[in-house]
């Protein structure tokens, strides 16, 4: 699909202006910074959290955060009843038993089965659907890590992420991201990850958005992908088994109020079974297929926040899921990928966000929820957004610009993935920009926890995006792939010590959830939803009408 | 918010949409016409377990072969890549057996002997070049199992970045290789045995583990909110035009 007539005519505009973008972008003459104060007023002027009514926020009505209004998509998974019966399933008889269950198979899940196992635990995973699919394969342009002394330290790190969260985040969790943060890129390389670098072995590193120094490590705009992929096989070595397509559907404690375990549904058979647990890592990752307020998402399929309602019934309060993180630039033509992410690297690279007369209106290099808002002005105040064919607003990315400045092939090199993924539809990114517009990207909140991973129930750890408070209210790019390695890897670690010293062995039972369904009808709530939901609801309406005798379970049939 | 209309993945069906038929493992749907194959079976009615994933490009859960009528080749996409063609007749390859030898890479040298060693079914390539013909990635999947044979692997690691893993050149193989996952232990050679070392994270990690950064960082955590925005404001920013020995003038947070 490449791009129709008229875009090509509005591109000319972009044309017209782009030597002298260049020639700004290597004097570093950049729009200004807009000020905390400019930054605040186009947040509550622009971004979709910060609109109201009963359609974005709704208060939870039963639970351990009851009374906190959070988006509605989430409130109705929790305020659902569990896909299994508590009275139908035998506990007494686990078909696993291991020292470590990790829940869940991406990035943070792999990190923590990695460093329980070599601290000596039995270890299994398992996990939704393939070990790997996750949000972390999909992260692209980076990780930050405050690793050149010369100019950089856990301090500007430290403030960048705060700032960025609007200086409400977890501080220990933030002091923990960033000081552990050098040692997960060193584990990182050791493992393999093939890091760009200087021929020296020194890594290259660029800007993100609202980071003062430039901390963003890369492997070309598969980031994530590598990451991913190396760790996955660094499992594999260990040979730890991985459960797939069989998720988590319900913590199970113990008598002494431990997490001891989990049932598990195969989603092929259709079968609930039991692991019994020393120690549980929930690892789910994130919630965009939940399509808050009508978004298109970068999120992978399986992301449809399963962890938070688990540790939302066995009694964990869930903190900043009042925010939801919108990428400013997610494709938004052609329409076939629509909503998929096109990394901040191209910004931090030098590459020009332009408005329909081929204009510079904001510094690229905002945080991602201020760069949101500034798109979604430029579209709606302002009218200089550009309309794509079928009716939705986007703006310029200016993608070419990094021939220019960089030298030919630089794009094709360093942004491969992006590359190709549109020369499929016939758009030469190297020649031609990118019409981009903000797309659901991050689960800012989520469960809480603290710096070590731990919860308020001994034996249940936390690690990646699953867990609330590290980022505040907005996560930076690159703080993502970071977190789910520095908690993974912490998450592993201490549940492998918590099996081996504080674990206690008593009778498995499912009496939370058998509480939280007599809170649910105490509270009034009459519903067949059921949560987790699993999978996303793509079936149209037309088909659904006719699957006269389907019986749907959450989203499954 | 400027995109009102719901921009979710489930296709708003109307009798406007221009369709087209297409057979879905032999069985004929009709479809939306600008769909991709993934969007387009669900159109159809069909909710994945399997074949799904990051939706993307990436992930390759969703490897695809089809062919057209009237053409001998056999063609390959991935679901959630590729646009529905008329009278296409598809199947996914979610899943394709592919045996893995499992090493101790703290212990290996990063040889080209060892991967050899590993499998040594590599020799039985006989360059026929059916993996890169299927790649849905277009990676040159025969050429970097040549470098792997000659040793090269570097190019090998090079050659097989763009990899996602789907399998399908296993599928392919008349030599039986498990291609992607020789890659793979290529990648990790070169990446943790071939390429040099970053001496500045040793040394930052190690500055953090002396606890070098601790008190800074204790005031940091312990700050007011006021007082930490005001230190926010006063961070000196690396210009982005420079290059990597630049060194800030305000020293406040850093060592030295």
């Amino acid at each position: 699909m490449p791009y129709p007539q008229y875009l090509k005519d509005l591109i000319k505009r972009v044309e017209a202006n782009r030597a002298r973008h260049v020639a700004l972008k290597r004097e570093d003459d950049d729009l200004p910074f807009l000020t905390l104060e400019q930054r605040q007023s186009y947040l509550e002027r622009f971004h979709p959290d910060y609109k109201t009514g009963p359609q974005i926020r709704r208060p939870i009505t039963v639970g351990p955060s009851k009374g906190y209004s959070i988006s509605p998509e989430i409130v109705d998974l929790l305020e659902a009843r569990a896909l299994v019966d508590p009275d139908k399933l035998d506990l007494s008889n686990p078909d696993y038993d291991v020292d470590v269950l990790i829940i869940g198979g991406g990035g943070a899940g792999s990190a923590a089965a990695i460093y329980a196992r070599n601290a000596g635990a039995s270890v299994m995973i398992a996990t939704k659907l393939r070990h790997g699919d996750a949000n972390t394969m999909m992260a692209e342009g980076g990780i930050q890590a405050c690793d050149k002394a010369q100019k950089d330290s856990p301090y500007y790190h430290f403030l960048d992420v705060l700032g960025g969260g609007h200086f409400v985040n977890k501080r220990s969790l933030a002091r923990r991201l960033v000081e552990d943060g050098p040692d997960a890129i060193r584990w990182l390389e050791g493992l393999g990850v093939l890091f760009d670098k200087f021929p020296d072995g020194r890594m290259k590193t660029v800007h993100g958005g609202g980071t003062c120094r430039k901390r963003m490590h890369s492997a070309s705009d598969m980031s994530g992908a590598e990451i991913m992929r190396v760790v996955r096989d660094e499992v594999r070595n260990l040979d730890v088994p991985v459960i797939e397509f069989s998720p988590a559907v319900e913590l199970i404690k113990n008598a002494e109020g431990h997490c001891a375990g989990a049932v598990l549904y195969n989603m092929e058979t259709q079968e609930f079974t039991v692991c019994r647990a020393k120690a549980v890592v929930m690892a789910t990752g994130g919630s965009g297929r939940l399509h808050i307020q009508g978004f298109m998402t970068t999120n992978h399929y399986g992301a449809t926040g399963d962890g938070l309602v688990l540790c939302y019934r066995a009694g964990l309060p869930l903190v900043f899921l009042h925010t939801v993180q919108y990428h400013p630039t997610g494709i938004a033509y052609p329409e076939q990928a629509e909503g998929l992410l096109i990394t901040e690297k191209f910004r931090g690279a030098g590459a020009n966000v332009l408005n329909v007369d081929g204009e510079r209106f904001v510094n690229e290099r905002e945080p991602r929820d201020v760069e949101a808002s500034a798109f979604i002005r430029e579209c709606t105040e302002v009218g200089k957004g550009v309309r794509t064919p079928t009716g939705k607003w986007g703006v310029w990315l200016d993608s070419p610009m990094l021939d220019l400045l960089h030298g030919q092939g630089y794009v094709a090199k360093n942004f491969c993935g992006a590359y190709m993924l549109l020369k499929r539809f016939e758009i030469d990114i190297s020649r031609e920009p990118m019409l981009v517009f903000p797309t659901l990207h991050y689960q800012n909140g989520g469960v809480d926890f603290e710096a070590d991973c731990t919860t308020q129930i001994p034996g249940l750890f936390i690690g990646g995006e699953v867990g609330g408070g590290i980022h505040g209210e907005n996560r930076l790019m690159g703080n993502s792939l970071l977190d789910i390695n520095v908690f993974g890897r912490i998450a592993g670690a201490n549940a492998a010590r918590f099996a081996q010293d504080s674990a206690v062995d008593a009778p498995l039972t499912l009496d939370h959830v058998r509480r939280y369904h007599q809170e649910l009808e105490d509270a009034g709530i009459v519903t067949q939803r059921r949560a987790p939901v699993l999978l996303p609801d793509y079936t149209t309406p037309e088909v659904k009408e006719r699957q006269l005798e389907t019986h749907y379970l959450g989203n499954l049939r | 918010m400027a995109n009102d209309t719901d921009s979710r993945d489930k296709v708003q069906d109307s009798p406007q949409l221009p369709k087209i038929p297409i057979f879905i493992m032999g069985k004929r749907y009709m479809v939306p016409e600008e769909l991709t194959i993934m969007k387009a079976m669900e159109y159809a009615g069909y909710q994945f377990i399997r074949g799904c994933g990051c939706r993307m490009g990436v992930c390759g859960a969703c490897g695809t072969v089809y062919r057209k009528p009237g053409d001998y080749k056999i063609r390959v996409g991935l679901a959630c890549q590729t646009v529905v063609e008329p009278e296409m007749y598809l199947t996914q390859l979610p899943f394709y057996p592919a045996n893995r030898a499992s090493y101790d890479l703290a212990g290996a040298q990063g040889s080209a002997e060892e991967i050899h060693a590993a499998y040594p079914e590599v020799f039985r390539c006989v360059s026929c070049n059916a993996c890169t013909k299927i790649c849905p990635a277009e990676v040159s999947v025969m050429d970097y199992i040549a470098a792997i044979k000659r040793g090269d692997l570097e190019l090998a690691s090079e050659l097989s970045f763009e990899c996602i893993q789907c399998g399908l050149c296993v599928s392919r193989c008349m030599a039986e290789l498990p291609q992607y996952h020789i890659a793979q232990m290529a990648r990790r050679f070169v990446g943790a045995k071939l390429t040099p070392k970053a001496g500045h994270l040793r040394e930052q990690v190690r500055n953090i583990a002396e606890g070098r950064y601790k008190d800074l960082m204790d005031q940091l955590e312990s700050a007011s909110k006021d007082s930490l925005i005001e230190l926010y404001k006063a961070r000196q920013w690396e210009p982005a035009k420079e290059g990597e020995d630049w060194t800030p003038d305000d020293h406040r947070g850093l060592l030295s």
